[in-house]
């Protein structure tokens, strides 16, 4: 079932998200139809991965609403494909790359993981498309960071979700498979006209993919495609100070932007894309 | 020296003593089904510590029930469960867990020596709360261990797949809409009445020898959902039956002989483990030779 094109896939309506009295966004609007890409930027403590918890029913909203397909937002749900930060896995996990794309499609379902013809079929072809079958019996421990992620995109759209979210899902991995892996979570996107919410503190591997870019700074909010936002008079508006936004070779690069909210934020700095490493 | 190798292992009417102890060996052996399959979840889940610390409030609900004369089983399955929801409901994350577990351990140890002093009937009885009892365990109270044993290892069953997928990967099982605290509430249920049927054969201090000690060797020589399981449950039934079988002979407690078992077959498992890993056999990567050496990710298809 492919989803008509223009089916709204999440909305959220006048949200207002804050925390005690320090308001993180406040009457955002924002309509996500079926096969768009969106990129959440802005700085740490600005509210990205609570617009997340948001959309997975973990965190409430202060006022407004969130709509996913049309209805109330429940607590998680099998609509959404979800890929987490690389993180590692303890040596010894019991959990081949086959497994963790497995529980993608049917990881909700009681009794004993014992998989039918079709669903190993079903896994393969998967693996398959995500070009990681050789990695199908290793267990996930023992892979790259950006072997896991690979995997992470194969169970993330095993379950053939409407909307795709990725938390950071480049973080930790280096420039080659950045590259890789938000390729294909793009690939995969148009291939199942699913809607993405892409979370990052870095919008340039993802440069070239995104239609539109919703940019929280200073408990404020833009969205719109990236050359609507991206832009200095933009963000030294939202930042309260001047800020300059260079665009050379491709690439955006965010110069003299504070802290959003949250003094103790560290990696505020590399945040827009200095180069994108660590 | 003779002497002693003489009580540690004594084979004398070997063959009476056997069919007296048959049905502990049963339930031994049903035990270490239990103490395998839910040790493979407590090491997924990082509860290592939280077996300690439910062990001993079993242990004091079981000493009161000795002193009030009330079914120790359910006395100790009272304190287990009681350990076990406190700790699954304020110990989300692992550093609260481990500060409630700690708090808790004392306080139950504590209780239990308490009611064991004030216990006038026979020190074997209390000895065994804390090293192991099987032998000593009467019929009718085996006959409920078996039966919770049972309990546990379908609860393991039915919500394996679901488990699974929330110990290893909470954070997308969550986002796929898995009732992950549920699902941890109920396991810790299921860790608490294993706990309290592991106590009355091993004894409170010597749990971990049953519920992690072979699941912890399992996976330090496969990485497969499973093998692992059932490596375990292997080890831990060795370690069970094997315990009995050693040290009826010189009417002793189990537990030493158990948990002796058990240790070997961590580091025999340890040694195996170090000589995959330099062998480089360990998790059945099958990369075609030409891409062996360069990263296997394909840029572009």
């Amino acid at each position: 079932m492919t989803p008509s094109p223009d089916a709204s896939i999440l909305s959220l309506r006048q949200a207002t998200l804050s925390f005690g009295d320090r308001p993180l966004w406040r009457g955002l609007n924002l309509e996500l139809k079926a096969g768009e890409f969106l990129a959440v930027l802005g700085p740490n403590g600005t509210g990205k991965t609570s617009l997340l918890r948001t959309i997975l029913g973990q965190q409430q909203l202060t006022s407004g609403t969130v709509e996913l397909l049309g209805g109330p937002v429940g607590r998680g749900s099998r609509d959404i494909g979800y890929i987490p930060q690389q993180k590692l896995l303890d040596a010894g996990t019991p959990l081949r790359a086959r497994d963790l794309v497995g529980f993608g499609i049917n990881g909700h379902r009681w009794g004993l993981p014992v998989s039918s013809r079709a669903m190993r079929r079903r896994v393969d072809e998967v693996l398959e498309s995500v070009g990681a079958s050789d990695l199908a019996n290793a267990s996930v421990a023992s892979l790259s960071g950006g072997e896991q992620q690979r995997i992470r995109v194969g169970q993330a759209i095993a379950g053939n979700p409407r909307l795709l979210l990725c938390d950071e899902p480049l973080l930790s991995l280096d420039l080659q498979y950045q590259r890789a892996v938000s390729e294909l979570i793009d690939e995969k996107r148009r291939e199942l006209n699913t809607a993405v919410v892409f979370v990052t503190h870095d919008v340039n591997p993802i440069l070239n993919m995104v239609d539109r870019v919703l940019y929280l700074a200073g408990g404020q909010f833009r969205v719109g495609t990236p050359d609507e936002v991206l832009r200095s008079e933009v963000l030294s508006y939202m930042y309260d100070t001047p800020v300059e936004v260079i665009r050379s070779r491709g690439r955006v690069i965010v110069i003299g932007a504070p802290d959003g909210y949250g003094a103790h934020d560290h990696e505020n700095h590399h945040v827009h894309g200095d180069g994108g490493h660590h | 020296m003779d002497d002693l190798s003489g009580t540690l292992f004594n084979f004398e009417n070997y063959g009476e003593l056997l069919v007296l102890v048959r049905n502990s060996i049963y339930a031994g052996a049903l035990l270490g089904i239990v103490g395998g399959l839910i040790g493979v979840f407590v090491m997924q889940r990082d509860l290592q510590f939280a077996v300690h610390g439910i062990s001993e409030l079993s242990f004091a609900g079981a000493s009161a029930a000795l002193l009030f004369g009330v079914n120790v089983v359910a006395g100790s399955i009272l304190g287990s469960l009681i350990a076990a929801l406190l700790i699954g409901v304020l110990g989300v994350r692992a550093r609260e867990r481990n500060s409630i577990v700690a708090v808790l351990m004392p306080f139950g140890l504590g209780l239990g020596i308490l009611f064991l002093a004030l216990y006038p009937g026979r020190s074997a009885n209390q000895f065994g709360l804390l090293t192991g009892q099987i032998v000593s365990v009467d019929n009718e109270q085996l006959g409920l261990l078996v039966t919770i044993s049972i309990v546990v290892i379908i609860g393991l069953f039915v919500m394996w797949r679901p488990l699974s997928f929330a110990s290893v990967d909470a954070d997308v099982a969550r986002a796929r809409g898995l009732p992950v605290a549920a699902i941890s509430i109920a396991f810790m249920v299921l860790l608490g009445l294993a706990v309290a049927v592991s106590i009355q054969i091993v004894g409170a201090l010597l749990v971990l020898a049953l519920l992690v000690t072979p699941a912890a060797a399992a996976m330090r020589v496969t990485a497969s959902p499973f093998l692992t399981p059932l490596l375990a449950v292997l080890f831990a039934v060795v370690s069970m039956v094997g315990g009995i079988l050693l040290a009826i002979g010189g009417g002793l407690p189990i537990s030493p002989f158990v948990t002796t078992i058990s240790f070997l077959i961590y580091v025999l498992c340890r040694v195996i483990g170090w000589q995959q890993q330099r062998s480089g056999s360990r998790g059945e990567r099958t990369v075609s030779p030409g891409r062996a050496a360069g990263p296997t990710v394909r840029l572009s298809e």
